[in-house]
């Protein structure tokens, strides 16, 4: 990470070459494997990946829930459980569980007690969209009255950093719209925010920073836009013996040419030009053209098999 | 974020306070399973149990014999509550609370700390009503021995706070009093809450002398001016103490580093 010297002060999160490895019945799994990421203040990330990419587990370690194998990690230049002691970062957890005989009020009253300079029940409440219900006991709130009660619970402290796990699970879509609402909102005033998630529409509208795992690596680090540009242009693909890479990539509007035997994928903005080559000029057959969108650069990204990945690696996007 | 991440402060006393402890008895009154084992069970046996007009002529020591099933039932109350009280943790870790409780600045020995003292309210609330019932249903005992017997009661279920805390990081399951339940009824038994040790005979009754309640209970009458080797039960109870709270040090140890 040294070559990353930050020019803002502290990095609000800064993992440096983390491993964490959990028993499996045939030896080690390793759910996070040597990541390293810094995340400045006030950036609102997207940590985006299938299941079982090594986001919780990563997350996990941020708040210091566990402790990692080998590397690194401090969040505003402290040890995750000192940054947790002093309410600088709170998350909201798929995980976390709440007392079903406690009401919604006394349960943010609760976390509010535990925190030296806590802000108002009321004002958090009225935040997280439960100040109506907040008599209700909690085992008698829905799935997503939950979900607005933990983010209630994730406000109180005012944090600097605000950890988020899948938060809008179990949210309706009014719910989902409104909880975006309040986390932009915060984020404008300089909070940090970083959630996991699997939603790209989320990552996409909400982040300005998405970072795409894979098998606990980073395979993709960049704005929205750079990642959707990954998926940008159409791939050619066609089964061409002896194909004459050098002929294809000098078509107009080709990004990237890759030859495995018999198979040519080209990618490029002008997919009919290279189909037309091919066609007229070689003697390639089964040509298949695929348009791709960021729902691909996903799949392609996160995928297991290799020649998947987009031939195109723009600086700085592709890890 | 109107502060700096380094100029916040963590929780004095690692978040116990005031607060915290209200609303977690508030939350233990309004289980009602909880208020009709440790409130009102124990006084309902007392009563079952200790107030045949043969008991309240009967006199044991300083007082009577109802005096005596109080003071018993007294300490059973206590324990029965104070045992729930540190067995609410393996609820609040079967529901995932003890791992939301990890993403707030309470440290997790405040946590325990607040446990331990709801728990002890609670067994103290239990010898209050026994005591008061059994006050008013005969119970024959100078006040001063009452209150004596009433505090050592109180102060003896300590051991019992431990052992709920050792079940409860033992067993993480949302209804452990299903099984601590019994197991107290059972060691009540062999401890002489319901029937005096020396009526179990020769064989059970040195076991019995082993088992965590004894100690207690022993102590527990000493104010009756029954007579009783005071050094066995004071062994008794501390080495259960030690045990108990040894347990679950280490059972919570393990926890906080896992979670």
């Amino acid at each position: 990470m040294t070559k990353h010297t930050d020019p803002h002060g502290t990095p609000a999160v800064l993992l440096d070459d983390v491993v964490k490895t959990f028993p499996s019945a045939g030896g080690r799994v390793t759910a996070v494997d040597h990541l390293s990421l810094v995340v400045q203040p006030g950036e609102v990330v997207a940590f985006l990946g299938p299941n079982g990419a090594g986001k919780t587990t990563t997350i996990d370690l941020v708040l210091g829930l566990s402790e990692p194998d080998a590397g690194a990690l401090s969040v505003y230049g402290m040890a995750p459980r000192a940054a947790i002691a002093r309410g600088a970062v709170s998350a909201v957890m798929q995980t976390g569980g709440l007392l079903k005989d406690y009401t919604v009020a006394e349960t943010v009253a609760l976390v509010a007690s535990l925190h030296p300079s806590a802000r108002p029940v009321d004002e958090v409440l009225e935040r997280a969209g439960i100040a109506d219900v907040r008599g209700r006991l909690v085992g008698k709130c829905s799935g997503g009255q939950q979900q607005r009660l933990r983010f209630a619970m994730a406000l109180l402290s005012d944090p600097d950093l605000l950890i988020l796990d899948e938060p809008t699970t179990g949210m309706d879509v009014e719910g989902r719209r409104d909880f975006w609402a309040a986390i932009r909102a915060d984020a404008v005033r300089g909070r940090t925010t970083l959630f996991a998630t699997h939603y790209l529409e989320e990552a996409d509208a909400y982040a300005d920073r998405i970072v795409l795992v894979r098998h606990g690596r980073i395979v993709a680090d960049g704005t929205p836009a750079e990642i959707k540009a990954l998926a940008s242009g159409r791939l050619v693909r066609a089964t061409l013996p002896a194909a004459d890479g050098t002929a294809l990539a000098r078509i107009p509007g080709v990004e990237s040419v890759e030859i495995r035997g018999d198979v040519v994928a080209v990618r490029a903005d002008d997919s009919d030009a290279v189909a037309r080559y091919l066609l007229t000029s070689t003697a390639a057959r089964d040509v298949e053209i695929t348009s791709r969108n960021l729902e691909d650069a996903f799949v392609a990204l996160t995928s297991d098999t290799e020649h998947a990945r987009p031939g195109r690696t723009p600086e700085g996007v592709l890890a | 974020m109107s502060t700096t991440a380094l100029d916040r402060r963590v929780p004095p006393l690692g978040g116990l306070s005031p607060t915290f402890l209200r609303l977690e008895l508030r939350r233990m009154l309004r289980n009602r399973r909880t208020v009709v084992f440790t409130l009102v069970m124990p006084a309902a046996f007392f009563l079952l149990f200790g107030t045949s007009s043969s008991y309240r002529d009967q006199s044991a020591g300083a007082g009577n014999v109802t005096a005596y099933v109080m003071v018993s039932m007294a300490l059973y109350g206590a324990m029965v509550a104070t045992t729930s009280g540190g067995a609410m943790v393996a609820t609040e870790r079967a529901l995932g609370w003890s791992r939301q409780l990890r993403l707030t600045p309470l440290n997790p020995l405040a946590y325990v700390d607040v446990k331990v003292c709801v728990a002890m309210v609670l067994g103290g609330a239990s010898v209050v009503v026994v005591t008061v019932v059994g006050r008013l249903s005969g119970a024959s005992l100078p006040w001063d021995r009452a209150l004596a017997c009433a505090l050592l009661a109180w102060v003896c279920s300590l051991v019992f706070a431990a052992f709920g805390l050792f079940m409860g990081y033992l067993l993480p399951s949302e209804n452990v009093m299903q099984v601590l339940g019994p197991v107290l009824a059972v060691l009540a038994f062999a401890g002489g809450l319901f029937v005096p040790v020396d009526q179990l005979g020769d064989v059970f009754g040195t076991v019995a002398q082993l088992t965590p309640v004894y100690g207690a209970a022993e102590i527990v009458r000493a104010p009756l001016g029954a007579d009783a080797n005071l050094w066995v039960a004071a062994l008794n109870v501390l080495v259960w103490l030690g045990v108990f709270v040894g347990g679950a040090v280490w059972r919570f140890r393990r926890d906080t580093a896992r979670v």
